[in-house]
């Protein structure tokens, strides 16, 4: 055998034995207990401290405010989206309390008008809306039905009124097309308006024939069908192409 | 107990009624919390610090199996989600790190997408400028958790892992910082923690699951458009969710089968 | 219209030490490439740059792993990678083929092929050099003809293996871009192709300038048909990377994905200087030219005969323009590829820091320690050919003379 092989052998098998020694000495207690993976990480992530302690732990001591909430349109607003993470508070309720948001910046993160927020949610536009004026002294934010009914459709269907006002259906009312009963504006979900069913409710207005020059006329028999109005033109906006 | 029903008969003028107002009612109600709270107050009794959790006080991951559900109609934008996730998981104050935010999708008449999430959305979002919007809403975003997940297959030495109850976790402790699962995740979930030099993203609140409470992000939601629970068999909300919905994920054709699943999900949404 | 990108990409995460680290690997796989010709093709023209091409590869491997180290958040802990590998990743595995390329392939073949002449020159060193030649023959100094043959037959199958050891290493780097399906401007078939003989291209350019220079600064004559060689493997290895790169560029525009609007969009903006300019038409088309014309890789003597000085003046500038098309590539495909947002919706800038641990200082640091590694090398085991001891020395002193101890 050359010279060659058992030196070279030799020091490749120091260098194993090292490599073996090493992982013997550094590779983690639980390491592969569960998978490829430390163990003991799971552990020490579940061991992590909670900051917000859940809706459930605040009934304790204050069950009327819950259920107050629970019964309103605030039900899904759970207490610390307003009053900030509570786990410290139930941890040492006389020594720390939760904050109280008294001014409007905490409401209108929810309620100032967005036209990307889904239609029927209400919202308000802040800078007309009572400004200056705290939003708690007219809507309990436990359970914030309005005072009073809102006025005009605007207040929850703010982005169909935006656009309907800048459209030729400008002057027409909502109630035109719409008919809503007295209860949608306390009940939106269970009494909803209606809306109209057939070609010849447009046709009213848009049909060949009306006396008013300004309104686009089309032939009611023959234009679009068998489709209704809305399956093409968007009543809020109908010039839109 | 009469609830605070809404009386449309009732002028501005009057206050509204309120059982708290209810002077008899509110003295009687104080004695009763008074009593109940006393034991508490006087340090005598002290909660848990882990209310909620089993009642033989251990935690089985096998028995779970934990997705969430996301209905982006539902979402209003507040971004309160994103703060709640910040403050309970210490995520870093900078507008670079996020493990779940908000994204505000603008899709004009011409066919144009616009997508924004001005600071994970935590900073409101500016008003539109574009005319002619055809459709606009919110997506909300986080780790998906998938159940193929490329990041902890590109890991080098282990330190991300899926947990036995499907969550997708990262070992401060053993993790190299090689970046290799940023890199690798298709959905921008992960980052690179700027004080520990880890990656870090979304644990779906872990610590809280472990004591039976809900992720932060889901706790604080005010219209519900993030739903908890169990992917598999179990009865929980998001058990209705995957019965009542039509389901989407986000790039499926990355098959990394993720368990955030959407419904009602716009096609434009990556 | 403004872009979007998520909001955690607005931090670049691979950096400028990450560029270089396929730079550096790319040019160990093409410089042992280059290295092999000689030994197990028996391309004798290149003989003079075979040792030259074996130490750079060894330098340059030595250095290669400091620009991951630099880069991790956790340099410490890199041993994991070792000791825990998860086999399911790239990354991982690329540590084991790392060590088996240093350790089986590089180190070894440098042994094999100088120990002969460590023996022969620690005979007649004095001091430290004699104890450091001494120490590198393990202590093996039998100069017999049976060892000597041995030497030559390990050499030669050491590089047998290498060879595909050296498409492992770099090709290797290319997978760990080339199966990340997340991002659409890595994920590629051809990104461990493309990878590879980019890098068989920088080897070769590198032996080429440091023959050269190194010859010129020893002050003697280089050798003309070893440098027209060289300037023709490396204008076909041109030709096939060329054609690998265009492949791929017409692949991506004719299937025209959903990504391609935003890569287009990347590369006309964000990677315009760095892809057209410098890695398209300075790294590639304007040396393909360049050794068209005067190399004799299309035709004997090449198309334009030109004086041998002016011939290797043109080989140097092709070579040094090739560099910094390959190093271009490696930097299009890395900070390229975090360029542009996952959401596919918008673009982000890198911006390269001077100082600091990813800083361009301390890559040129790095760029700059293989040749003082190389340099080291050097002194202790010159490559060049005129200084080897040869036969005629072994044949004086015989096999086992003037040593300081036996076995």
């Amino acid at each position: 055998m050359p010279q060659q092989v058992p030196r070279l052998v030799f020091v490749f098998a120091v260098a194993l034995l090292a490599m073996v020694i090493a992982r013997w000495y550094l590779v983690p207690d639980t390491f592969g207990d569960i998978g490829h993976y430390r163990a003991a990480a799971v552990d020490s992530i579940a061991a992590r401290p909670m900051k917000y302690a859940g809706h459930q732990q605040c009934t304790l001591c204050h069950s009327p405010i819950q259920e107050a909430r629970l019964a309103s349109n605030h039900k899904g607003v759970r207490c610390e989206v307003c009053h900030g993470p509570a786990a410290a508070h139930i941890a040492a309720p006389m020594e720390v309390k939760p904050s109280i948001p008294r001014g409007r910046d905490q409401c209108i993160l929810c309620h100032a008008f967005n036209p990307s927020r889904p239609t029927g949610f209400p919202q308000i536009d802040p800078v007309v809306h009572n400004p200056l004026t705290p939003c708690k002294d007219c809507h309990d934010p436990h359970a914030p039905e309005p005072p009073v009914v809102p006025e005009s459709c605007a207040a929850c269907h703010g982005e169909i009124a935006r656009q309907k006002l800048v459209s030729h259906h400008a002057s027409l009312e909502c109630e035109v097309c719409h008919a809503a009963p007295v209860t949608h504006k306390s009940n939106p979900r269970s009494a909803r308006p209606s809306k109209p069913t057939d070609r010849s409710f447009c046709g009213a207005c848009h049909a060949i024939g009306d006396p008013r020059a300004a309104i686009p006329q089309i032939d009611l028999q023959t234009h679009g069908q068998p489709y209704t109005c809305w399956q093409c033109h968007y009543p809020h906006h109908p010039e839109a192409p | 107990m009469s609830t605070a029903r809404f009386d449309p008969t009732r002028s501005r003028s009057e206050p509204p009624a309120s059982p708290v107002l209810d002077r008899r009612r509110f003295l009687g109600e104080a004695a009763a919390g008074a009593c109940a709270a006393a034991p508490f107050l006087l340090g005598v009794v002290r909660l848990p610090a882990a209310f909620g959790q089993q009642p033989d006080g251990a935690y089985d991951a096998s028995e779970h199996y934990y997705g969430m559900g996301v209905d982006p109609r539902r979402c209003i934008g507040c971004a309160r989600c994103v703060a709640a996730c910040k403050t309970e998981n210490d995520v870093p104050a900078e507008p670079h790190f996020f493990n779940t935010w908000i994204e505000r999708y603008v899709i004009t008449e011409d066919d144009a997408v616009q997508v924004d999430s001005p600071n994970g959305g935590l900073d409101g979002f500016p008003p539109l400028t574009q005319a002619n919007v055809e459709r606009t809403f919110f997506v909300p975003k986080l780790c998906n958790h998938c159940d193929n997940p490329p990041c902890v297959q590109v890991c080098p030495v282990g330190a991300t892992f899926m947990t036995e109850d499907g969550v997708v976790l990262v070992d401060d402790e053993y993790c190299i910082g090689c970046r290799y699962c940023i890199q690798a995740c298709p959905y921008g979930a992960r980052y690179l923690h700027p004080e520990t030099h880890v990656a870090a993203k979304c644990t779906f609140c872990y610590h809280r699951l472990v004591r039976g409470q809900v992720p932060a992000c889901v706790e604080v939601c005010p219209t519900g458009a993030r739903i908890f629970g169990e992917v598999r068999g179990r009865a929980t909300p998001l058990a209705r969710f995957m019965r009542f919905n039509q389901i989407q994920v986000l790039k499926p054709h990355l098959n990394t089968a993720p368990k955030v699943l959407y419904a009602n999900l716009d096609g434009e949404v990556r | 219209m403004p872009g979007y990108i998520y909001p955690n990409e607005f931090e670049l995460q691979w950096g400028l030490l990450i560029v270089l680290y396929p730079y550096l690997t790319g040019l160990v796989a093409g410089a042992f490439i280059l290295a092999s010709l000689e030994r197990v093709f028996n391309v004798r023209e290149v003989q003079p740059t075979y040792r030259l091409a074996l130490l750079t590869a060894l330098a340059f491997l030595l250095v290669a792993p400091l620009p991951l180290l630099a880069h991790l958040g956790h340099p410490l802990r890199s041993h994991e990678i070792f000791l825990t590998p998860n086999r399911k990743s790239a990354m991982a595995m690329f540590g084991f083929v790392y060590a088996w390329y240093l350790a089986v392939v590089l180190l070894l073949e440098v042994w094999f092929d100088y120990r002969k002449d460590l023996v022969l020159w620690a005979r007649n060193d004095r001091g430290v050099m004699r104890w450091i030649r001494y120490a590198l023959t393990l202590g093996a100094t039998d100069l017999s003809e049976r060892s000597l043959r041995f030497d030559d037959r390990a050499g030669r199958v050491i590089t047998i293996v290498g060879i595909p050891s050296a498409f492992l290493l770099h090709g290797y780097v290319g997978f760990i871009f080339g199966s990340i399906k997340a991002n659409p401007w890595w994920s590629s078939v051809l990104m461990p192709v493309v990878f590879l003989f980019s890098a068989i291209v920088s080897g070769i350019a590198l032996v080429l300038v440091i023959y050269m220079l190194t010859t010129m600064f020893r002050w003697r004559k280089v050798d003309v048909a070893c440098m027209d060689k060289l300037a023709q493997f490396l204008f076909y290895a041109i030709v096939v990377d060329f054609s690998l790169e265009a492949l791929d560029f017409i692949h991506r525009l004719y299937e025209a994905e959903e990504s391609i609007q935003i890569l287009s969009q990347m590369v006309e903006s964000r990677l315009f200087l760095s892809l057209i300019v410098l890695q398209f038409l300075m790294g590639t088309i304007i040396p393909l030219i360049m050794l068209a014309l005067v190399s004799p890789g299309l035709r004997k003597g090449g198309f334009v005969r030109l004086p041998p000085e002016l011939k290797h003046l043109t080989y140097l500038v092709a070579a040094v323009l090739i560099q910094i098309g390959i190093f271009s590539i490696r930097w299009n495909v890395v900070i390229g590829g975090q360029l542009f947002s996952k959401s596919l919706r918008g673009l982000t800038v890198y911006k390269v820091q001077l100082f600091g641990i990813e800083g361009l200082a301390m890559s040129v640091a790095l760029l700059l320690l293989p040749f003082v590694i190389l340099w080291a090398l050097v002194k202790v085991l010159p490559p060049w050919m005129d200084e080897a001891p040869g036969e005629a020395a072994l044949a004086a002193e015989g096999p086992a003379a003037g040593l300081p101890s036996q076995g």
